[in-house]
């Protein structure tokens, strides 16, 4: 075993004294059953009355949200493309659709907090309003943490590009500017808002240098005696030089132009050209990457990563990927100054710009509350071919691991188990045994729901569980008498055996009432007869009613016969077709020829001679036997007519 | 069919129906309904298209559905049919069958009438039930016919507490599908391939005729009759294949279509335009069938088109050649397929299609995605 990577935590349920009495528990598959037991925890053996409860005890809470549904079903679909997604495809076209996938995860987990956080402000009473606000800001640093891998692991920007998408994930993700902006342009006098400098300041840390710039230019406007300083602020943010994508200037050009800037900046620095106006001044330091500066607006930044980001780009634009660590580790540090500790989203973050992925996913998973994430995450890295090498200690990979862990919690849920499914398609070492345990404990309330769960395992050959449904749908048919339906679902599982038991209680039904039910299932079985001898039987001997019915009085002896001699009837039955036998002999004219009726005797002998001989007999069984007695005798009587008939005219014709 | 929305809606989603337009109306659908199974708690819920071109005031997208309102379901929603302009008849897997009232001012559901056991099993020799999924529901106001697993056909009649008639053990397996034929005979569809027509008139319990498929007895799902043509009837099977049946003649279907890779759940003609037809699976594809595209056809249209309203002019000015390429269109047996145009409607499959309907350029569809599909430019 691994060593822990924390205190587990401890869960209270509500209503059980775990102190007094003894606990019991069974796990199941992404939940737990709990309950007290009547054991004491002292040694003493009294009896203490315990709670009436069992208590289901679930980890994956986050399942039963109803607006995450739709994050599972919408991601769902976009799983399933990734998967589909062209082996063969390689270099660029690979990359875009993996960051087009990527996006498409992106903006469904933005939907979803969009929801949230309307239904967190709709929301009647503060408590659940609290619980779906802390909603949001799980799913908002869900989408976060994804932006950042999208970008070091999926995009694998190259220097001075990565900054430019660095850039984009902030301001992406601190985004009260926008609002802040709206309330400034919106005033009378914008230069004269509370706000304005702060607004500048902000744009300048988030590299919007041309927005900042317009601002200024309100300024200039506003108060003649600073247009001057404005004006030179404004040219030197529109001399900053950036990377544009469409540029083909190479990233020597950039730094040397960009040093030559920064000089430019500097000599403004020590003219003092804006001693006079303290907001321009700082926001110069802000541009010559001074970190004291920096630092200053805390406030404004309000994070570690947004001042990380703003410090490389006004000190060193073209930053290495294999150099962001050294940044980041320094930024959290400086940040914080070691007012606070880091917390659980800054570690996956310091471990992303680490490029240690598998850190990245542990924290995840230990710091969220569903697995959604970390499968479908690590499923991507997966896919861009990042995390080959690494095999658990139990079997299966990581990528495996967590989405059977993610699928398994889909199936513990009453009604998202089909999207589950797919999920173990794609684990190749232990989905498939993982489907089979889980998909034959989906309750069948429908039969179209049981025609669902059978499609699923006919499609995946699962031929073991299409029989256990199957007979559990038979058995359940038989328990409400519709034998018809029975039949039907044994039929469609191949199932013989069961398919033999039905056949008889028809033949049963048959012999107590003198008519079949369910006429017509037995009469258009078809090929399906073959399926067990007695159903085969159940079948002809409908044939044969059928031609007796039709008056082909021929055929139908001939198929009675050949019932019994090619022992496909049951014994137990002989005595029935015997019977059914007696009109055809009682016939105007010969059916049966001379040697069907000898082996008809042939029959009737070989069922009198092993009849049983019963000890002792109370009055029921006498007259039963009586009743047989007798009609042994007419048949046999009549079989002796039949012959001497038989013979006679079989003599007759062969002489004519 | 650019224009296809969908909208996830937290419930898989058994069945959807659009409200009936009251007739001559001259607007197009706008209102739906829809049933969901398999939740912990169904509903049954309302939605509008809403007004085209506006964007809604709690910020909807143009086009997007909005719902109206919802009421719990006990069971899963089997079926679900409009019965009038405000009351819906919903099929349950317990056996039940409910009418619920949507009172538009307020915009609530109630439910209006109920026949708690109209399906059930009998056990064996015991007077014990248990209740009987109920499989389909059609309305025929003021009569509501319903089937069940049970095999039991039972016929209501709205005001009426009891049914009027019940045929008990009317078949000996599922009955999966049921539709009027022409009042007052029905349609049936059951587990093990057969088609069952029952005359109300007739007394008993037994078929006035069945035609089945040959063979295989491959379970059918669905049922649909021809709106204009009462012979004509669809149905759709467990192994995904169309069949166009001529009630009149023979037992077997006219012709067989192979379609979809798993169980149709449902098939509908255009009510209006009966030269197209839809088809919805669980393999999660859902078939716009297109029989009006043979050459002279296509030239009269052109020749007549240019107003707004080719299809309704076409049908009123062209009826007698309608009426001949409409029994060329489905019946015919020589190479039919050839003559069909299929187009699929959603764009990337994933879980089954249960329900569609369609209504003048409006189609909805519903999946177990959990997603809930409206275009409204169905022929554009």
């Amino acid at each position: 075993m691994e060593e822990l990577d924390g205190e587990p935590a401890v869960t209270v349920i509500p209503g059980v004294n775990s102190k007094k009495n003894q606990m019991c528990f069974d796990w199941g598959p992404g939940e737990m059953l709990v309950c007290e037991t009547s054991f004491s925890k002292k040694e003493k053996s009294e009896m203490v009355p315990s709670c009436p409860f069992i208590y289901i005890i679930r980890k994956d809470v986050d399942v039963y949200s109803q607006i995450l549904r739709k994050l599972f079903n919408e991601s769902h679909g976009i799983f399933l493309g990734l998967q589909r997604i062209d082996e063969e495809l390689t270099g660029k076209s690979r990359k875009s659709q993996l960051v087009r996938v990527s996006k498409n995860y992106r903006s469904v987990i933005r939907a979803c907090m969009e929801e949230m956080h309307q239904v967190a402000i709709a929301a009647k009473d503060p408590a659940s309003g609290r619980q779906f606000s802390s909603q949001v800001s799980i799913l908002s640093a869900m989408e976060l943490i994804w932006n950042l891998c999208e970008i070091l692991f999926i995009e694998v920007a190259p220097a001075g590009h990565l900054l430019l998408h660095l850039l984009d994930w902030v301001r992406l993700h601190v985004c009260e500017v926008d609002s802040l902006s709206a309330d400034v342009l919106g005033s009378e006098n914008p230069s004269n808002h509370g706000s304005f400098w702060n607004l500048v300041t902000i744009l300048v840390l988030q590299g919007r240098l041309d927005e900042a710039r317009q601002m200024l230019s309100k300024e200039a406007d506003a108060s003649p005696a600073s247009a001057g300083i404005c004006r030179i602020m404004g040219d030197l943010m529109r001399t900053m030089p950036i990377l544009s994508p469409g540029n083909t200037q190479t990233l020597t050009e950039l730094e040397l132009k960009w040093q030559h800037w920064h000089e430019e900046c500097e000599r403004y620095l020590q003219d003092s050209t804006f001693a006079t106006n303290p907001h321009l001044e700082s926001l110069l330091k802000i541009m010559l990457g001074d970190e004291a500066a920096l630092l200053e607006q805390k406030e404004l930044l309000s994070n570690w990563y947004h001042f990380l980001v703003t410090r490389l780009l006004y000190s060193n634009p073209t930053v290495k990927p294999i150099d962001l660590h050294y940044y980041a580790q320094s930024s959290l540090d400086l940040f914080l100054g070691g007012e606070s500790s880091p917390e659980p989203l800054d570690n996956i973050l310091l471990a992303a710009f680490e490029f240690d992925i598998h850190q990245v996913i542990k924290e995840c998973s230990i710091a969220l509350s569903n697995w959604w994430f970390v499968a479908h995450l690590t499923d991507l890295l997966d896919h861009c071919k990042l995390l080959q090498s690494h095999n658990l200690y139990f079997g299966s990979n990581m990528r495996e691991f967590l989405l059977l862990e993610y699928a398994s919690g889909l199936f513990a849920h009453p009604s998202l188990w089909q999207l589950g499914v797919d999920y173990f398609d794609y684990c190749p070492k232990l989905g498939r045994v993982s489907l089979e345990l889980h998909i034959e404990r989906i309750p069948l309330n429908t039969e179209q729901k049981a025609l669902k769960v059978l499609r699923i395992c006919e499609q995946r050959q699962m031929t073991e569980q299409v029989r256990s449904i199957c007979k559990i749908l038979a058995m359940k048919a038989v328990r409400n008498n519709r034998l018809g339906s029975a039949l039907s679902w044994s039929i469609r599982a191949k199932d013989a055996a069961f398919a033999t038991l039905v056949s008889d209680r028809f033949l049963r039904d048959y012999c107590e009432r003198g008519c079949f039910s369910d006429l017509d299932l037995i009469d258009n079985l078809g090929p399906a007869m073959m399926l067990s001898d007695r159903l085969t039987f159940l079948g002809k001997y409908r044939e044969f009613h059928h031609m007796y019915g039709e008056k082909r009085f021929a055929d139908a002896a001939s198929l009675l016969l050949s019932l019994m001699t090619s022992r496909i009837a049951p014994r137990s039955f002989w005595m029935t077709l015997l019977t059914d036998a007696l009109p055809l002999l009682e016939q105007k004219q010969v059916i049966f020829s001379a040697e069907q009726t000898y082996e008809l005797m042939q029959c009737l002998e070989d069922l009198t001679s092993r009849r049983p001989v019963r000890g002792e007999s109370d009055i029921q069984q006498l007259q039963d036997e009586d009743i047989e007695t007798t009609k042994v005798e007419m048949l046999r009587l009549a079989l002796a007519r039949n012959l001497a008939r038989a013979i006679i005219r079989e003599g007759s014709l062969e002489g004519s | 069919m650019e224009e296809i929305y969908a909208k996830f809606v937290s419930q898989k989603i058994s069945k959807t129906r659009w409200r009936p337009l009251p007739p001559g109306s001259l607007q197009t659908a706008e209102t739906f309904a829809t049933g969901s199974w398999d939740n912990e708690e169904n509903y049954v819920s309302l939605w509008s298209i809403g007004d085209f071109g506006n964007l809604d005031s709690d910020g909807g997208f143009e086009g997007d559905h909005q719902l109206l309102c919802d009421i719990r379901h006990h069971g899963d929603v089997m079926d679900l049919q409009f019965f009038d302009q405000e009351r819906i008849v919903t099929a349950s897997s317990t056996g039940c069958v409910t009418v619920f009232l949507h009172h538009p001012n307020n915009q609530t559901l109630s439910v209006n009438q109920q026949w708690t056991t109209a399906h059930y099993h009998a056990g064996p020799g015991s007077p014990s039930y248990s209740s009987a999924p109920c499989t389909g529901v059609v309305c025929n106001n003021p009569e509501i016919v319903t089937v069940g697993e049970d095999g039991r056909i039972n016929l209501f009649r709205a005001d009426h507490k009891e049914a009027v008639r019940t045929i008990d053990n009317a078949d000996s397996s599922t009955l999966h599908a049921v539709t009027f034929l022409r009042t007052p005979e029905i349609l049936t569809v059951n587990s093990i391939g057969q088609l069952k027509i029952w005359d109300f008139r007739q007394q008993g319990n037994e078929p006035s005729q069945i035609l089945s498929l040959t063979g295989d007895r491959v379970p059918l799902h669905c049922v649909d009759r021809h709106p204009n043509q009462q012979h004509v009837v669809a149905t759709g099977g467990q192994d995904g294949m169309l069949s166009i049946w001529d009630v009149r003649q023979g037992t077997m279907p006219v012709s067989l279509l192979k379609a979809h890779e798993a169980e149709m759940w449902e098939v509908h003609f255009h009510p209006s335009n009966p030269d197209h037809l839809f088809t919805c699976s669980e393999d999660g594809s859902l078939w716009h069938w297109d029989a009006s595209t043979d050459v002279p056809e296509k030239s009269s249209l052109f020749h007549q088109g240019g107003r707004s309203s080719t299809f309704l002019s076409h049908s009123i000015s062209n009826q007698a050649n309608v009426h001949q390429s409409v029994i060329s269109s489905w019946l015919s047996t020589d190479p039919a397929k050839d003559r069909i145009e299929i187009t699929s409607l959603l764009p990337s499959r994933s879980l089954s299609v249960n329900s569609l309907d369609v209504l003048g350029p409006c189609l909805v569809c519903g999946t177990d995605a959990e997603a809930i599909y409206v275009t409204r430019h169905l022929f554009s």
